[in-house]
């Protein structure tokens, strides 16, 4: 049983997270035999272009990258500090075996191989395959995402491999699916300029993908109006044309209201409608009941809002849709996001310039890193597990027999569940930091402690590898080559910079050193280039077909759009274009929605609605940002938003320390009393760990299509109280102190 | 092809500090920030609004300065004070109407935003207005700016009985000619306002 192998304190003294403050040579240091790397963002689903200024293989600052398209030389704070991860104190440069009493000490490669490739052999012969299982992200490049999935289906031939996509781009791409028959945004950038009326569901824009704020205003620059949903008055919504403060869980009333006056004054394209769709017939008897004051209870807005929203959206000759986590995190998420696509195909406003619709991809790679095959239900190509069509393509590429390849397996929760149940005994984890990023924290902590054998890959100590009976140095975007699939389905290249530091190694390397101990060492000795090569192939006559490009074609384009079906294909930055769509009749397909309610109400014990997210300066688990001086000095430690009347009705002042506590655990952090959000909710963002993560609180419920988990609303109560002095309290604020 | 100029727009302005930590990045002054940014009143709203150098046409940092330490490039760049004149004084902080100039007491010397001097002088942006993913910071000709934007740039500013010209613009609606700026006794804070526009409890009640 792997408690953790020492006090955390100690953990934290030997492994970080310490800040970095300073570039390698110091500020003054400008540059001898400088070279610039045209690469892209670590960081979020938008992947900026930026240059990375090198100096003896070391990463020492960025220059902008203006010819990139997409950004043209725009990074957010987390862009330009992101250098400040190479060179890191706390980097980890030799592979660890975990010795209790003591933490963790320096073990050789051919030990710490030896040691994990006996322990999956030991488990899955005293278990069955499925008992040891693969934790993924969606961080990882293509090439890595596809690796991840070949290496659970044919090395491990275990069922049981999913990704923290599940707690970012699910339910977005479910809900696309259903309708479109694809999942992919439907549109490039460059449309929402155009477009005549934007709306914004769900997703706090300013923070969590900034480079788009510049094409939101743009468009309204062009005369387009903007419309916000959101229970936070976000930096974004302060200059909407109509901000409507929905309830978190609401959005549906309001998305449906808005049908109900469409269909009601005549805003729906009924020729589009009967030519290129199907089953608007029930929705439209479904959103009959939705008037106004019926749907406005569901959103707790007022009525003129959503009618105010209709008469905005409804007539307007070009439209955009964008949503993001704002709806998606909910166990309703994909019916969230369907609601809200039906409003755009109701008005026939796709797959035209400037009408169109689009998810924020959160990760890195979210976009990408779901299509290669490391989802539980997924194969590369975006193909289904259970399709025996599907299944028999990618074990011909594979060289391997179809019965061979597992069937589906649990997706990120229910497996974290099957470990606590003792059902899944041992586990290999790669950027994946769920002991923060997963609700119900104090849960996901108590299954980590039961693994029979843990072996985390990464770059730093996570608070996830702290529970790791060994941790193996991976790398760095900057230290290895590959492709990820931005925000708008355009595949880019990531160019390596620097090598990774003595004793760390590609993550690829890793898995294929794994796999050849495995005695697979033949189907796992590629390179990036050439696993791309593979994955290629892979994804050949699948949705997201990649076949028709090469890593070249995608440096001479600034990017390729996929599906690229062969060589010389343009690619295609708008789907549906005439109104094709992706499934297999042509026609995108309405699904009525009925609202219904979240899984945990407010109610007289925990009367306040929680709702998490993002602040502008960390990423996801804050692995990365926590560790990053300048990024810290912006947004130290978590605070919980709350509006005046509710901080007076506890008596509550600003920079008071709170208690926020639900049935599954509590935080203590400092409040910040703000007008800028609904008066029934309190909003905590979730980058930090241990006592001062939100997801301690968060509830582990999850959407029954996508299972993407309920971040967005669970029930709290706030109390005041006084400053804590324990020791993680007293810890530095990148670890889980509070000052 | 025309001349290159700074614009800064607050309507877009989001708070996210790229251009506080992109400044930092630039070779010059490497490791230390020169541009403001001003949270007005968080508890209030979340409008932010940055400050660079508006590099006055006749600058009253320079004027002041007993030391003669601030010079103006031929191109209209105001620089930093000169280490070897500058004493100190902080009569450039106290007269500049923007609050720009920053007395460093580590250094003994005022410094402030230079547009990215050794940037911008050899035809690349500043690092602010490079980076800034909002477009509140732009770094481009006039032509361009009017072409896509449907506020106008204007650069006179009255502070009291003082015109002042810079050479740095600000966009406006384009009914302003102008900005006055006027000294009010503040008698009231806007949460006492009965219709204090970004207040989120009060939007919700409008529902009767």
């Amino acid at each position: 049983v792997a408690k953790l192998p020492t006090d955390i304190p100690e953990l934290v003294k030997q492994f970080g997270p310490t800040l970095h403050t300073v570039p390698p040579g110091g500020w003054a240091n400008t540059g001898k035999d400088e070279k610039l790397v045209k690469t892209h963002c670590c960081f979020c689903g938008q992947q900026c272009g930026i240059q990375l200024r090198v100096s003896d293989n070391k990463v020492v600052g960025f220059e902008p990258w203006e010819d990139f398209p997409f950004n043209r030389g725009k990074l957010c704070p987390k862009g330009v500090k992101r250098y400040m991860q190479d060179e890191h104190p706390d980097r980890l440069r030799s592979p660890l075996q975990r010795v209790d009493g003591k933490g963790f000490v320096p073990i050789s490669w051919d030990a710490a191989m030896e040691r994990v490739v006996s322990e999956i052999r030991r488990i899955q012969q005293s278990y069955g395959n499925d008992s040891f299982a693969v934790l993924t992200g969606a961080s990882l490049t293509n090439e890595k995402a596809y690796l991840m999935g070949k290496f659970a289906r044919v090395a491990l031939r275990t069922a049981n491999i999913d990704y923290n996509g599940r707690l970012c781009m699910v339910s977005a791409g479910a809900a696309s699916k259903k309708v479109f028959g694809m999942d992919r945004s439907a549109n490039p950038w460059s449309d929402i300029p155009k477009a005549k009326v934007i709306l914004v569901a769900g997703a706090n824009i300013a923070e969590c993908a900034p480079i788009t704020t510049d094409y939101l205003w743009q468009a309204r620059e062009n005369g387009g109006k903007l419309i916000i949903l959101d229970p936070r008055m976000t930096p974004i919504a302060r200059n909407a044309d109509l901000f409507i403060p929905v309830r978190s869980g609401g959005d549906i009333g309001v998305f449906n209201g808005m049908l109900h006056i469409m269909i009601e004054r005549g805003w729906i394209d009924r020729e589009f409608i009967a030519q290129h769709t199907t089953g608007f017939d029930a929705v439209m008897e479904t959103v009959k009941k939705y008037t106004p004051e019926y749907s406005a209870k569901i959103a707790g807005v007022p009525a003129e809002m959503i009618v105010k929203a209709a008469e905005l959206w409804g007539p307007a000759p070009t439209s955009f849709l964008l949503h993001a986590r704002g709806i998606e995190h909910h166990t309703k998420g994909v019916d969230n996001c369907i609601a809200a696509i039906n409003l755009v195909v109701a008005s026939g406003r796709i797959g035209r310039e400037g009408c169109g619709y689009a998810m924020i991809t959160g990760q890195g790679n979210g976009q990408g890193a779901r299509e290669q095959g490391q989802k539980c239900d997924q194969l590369p190509g975006s193909r289904d597990v259970e399709n025996p069509e599907h299944r028999k393509y990618i074990a011909s590429v594979w060289g391997v027999a179809e019965e061979s390849i597992p069937r589906r397996g649990l997706s990120a929760v229910p497996l974290v569940e099957a470990i606590h149940d003792g059902k899944i005994k041992g586990l290999i984890s790669i950027c994946f930091n769920p002991a923060v990023s997963l609700p119900d924290g104090n849960y996901v902590r108590e299954a980590l402690e039961k693994l029979e054998f843990y072996v985390n890959i990464d770059f730093f100590l996570s608070e996830t590898a702290r529970y790791a009976d060994i941790v193996l140095a991976g790398s760095l975007m900057e230290e290895d080559d590959g492709t990820t699939t931005n925000v708008e389905g355009r595949v880019i290249r990531h160019r390596q910079a620097v090598t990774p530091p003595e004793g760390a190694r590609e993550d690829w390397a890793i898995i294929n050193e794994i796999a050849g101990r495995l005695g697979y060492a033949e189907k796992f000795s590629a390179a990036p280039r050439e696993i791309f090569e593979e994955l290629r192939i892979a994804s050949k006559g699948g949705v997201s077909d990649y076949s028709g490009m090469t890593w070249d074609r995608i440096d001479e384009n600034y990017g390729l759009f996929w599906p690229c079906p062969e060589p010389g294909h343009p690619g295609t930055p708008r789907l549906y274009e005439g109104g094709k769509f992706g499934h297999p009749d042509g026609k995108a397909h309405f699904i009525p929605i009925e609202w219904r309610p979240s899984a945990e109400m407010p109610d007289d014990e925990y009367p306040i609605i929680l709702t998490t997210g993002r602040v502008v300066s960390h990423f996801l688990s804050g692995t990365q940002t926590r560790r990053i001086g300048s990024l810290m000095e912006q947004y130290p430690q978590p605070r919980c938003e709350m509006h005046p009347r509710l901080a007076e009705k506890f008596g509550i002042a600003d920079g008071d320390f709170v208690k926020v506590e639900s049935r599954r655990g509590e935080i203590v952090v400092r409040a910040q009393v703000v007008k800028t959000i609904r008066p029934d909710t309190v909003f905590v963002p979730y980058h930090w760990p241990l006592d001062r993560s939100a997801n301690n609180c968060t509830i582990r419920a999850i959407d029954p299509v996508s299972n993407i988990p309920e971040f967005k609303i669970c029930a709290v109560r706030v109390s005041k109280t006084v400053a804590p002095d324990d020791a993680i309290a007293q810890l530095e604020m990148e670890a889980g102190g509070i000052r | 092809m025309s001349e290159m100029a700074f614009f800064i727009d607050h309507s877009r302005c989001i708070g996210c500090q790229s251009c506080v930590q992109a400044c930092a990045e630039c070779d010059t002054h490497r490791g230390v920030s020169m541009i403001h940014l001003e949270t007005i009143q968080r508890s209030d709203s979340v409008q932010t609004a940055p400050q660079v150098c508006m590099h006055c046409e006749d600058p009253i940092c320079a004027r002041v300065c007993p030391a003669d330490a601030i010079k103006k490039t031929p191109d209209g760049v105001v620089q930093s004070s000169l280490k070897p004149r500058c004493i100190g004084c902080s009569n450039c902080v106290l007269s500049c109407p923007f609050g720009v100039p920053k007395y460093r007491a580590e250094i003994d010397q005022m410094m402030k935003c230079d547009m990215c001097y050794d940037r911008s002088s050899v035809g690349k942006k500043p690092m602010c207005a490079t980076v800034c993913p909002s477009g509140a910071l732009t770094f481009t000709t006039m032509e361009e700016i009017q072409r896509t934007r449907s506020g106008i740039p204007i650069n006179t500013w009255r502070f009291g009985n003082e015109i002042v010209k810079t050479k740095v613009h600000v966009m406006v609606p384009r009914e302003i000619e102008r900005v006055d700026v006027n000294l009010v006794q503040i008698t009231s804070t806007p949460a006492a306002l009965a219709n204090d526009p970004f207040d989120v409890a009060l939007m919700l009640e409008e529902v009767r």
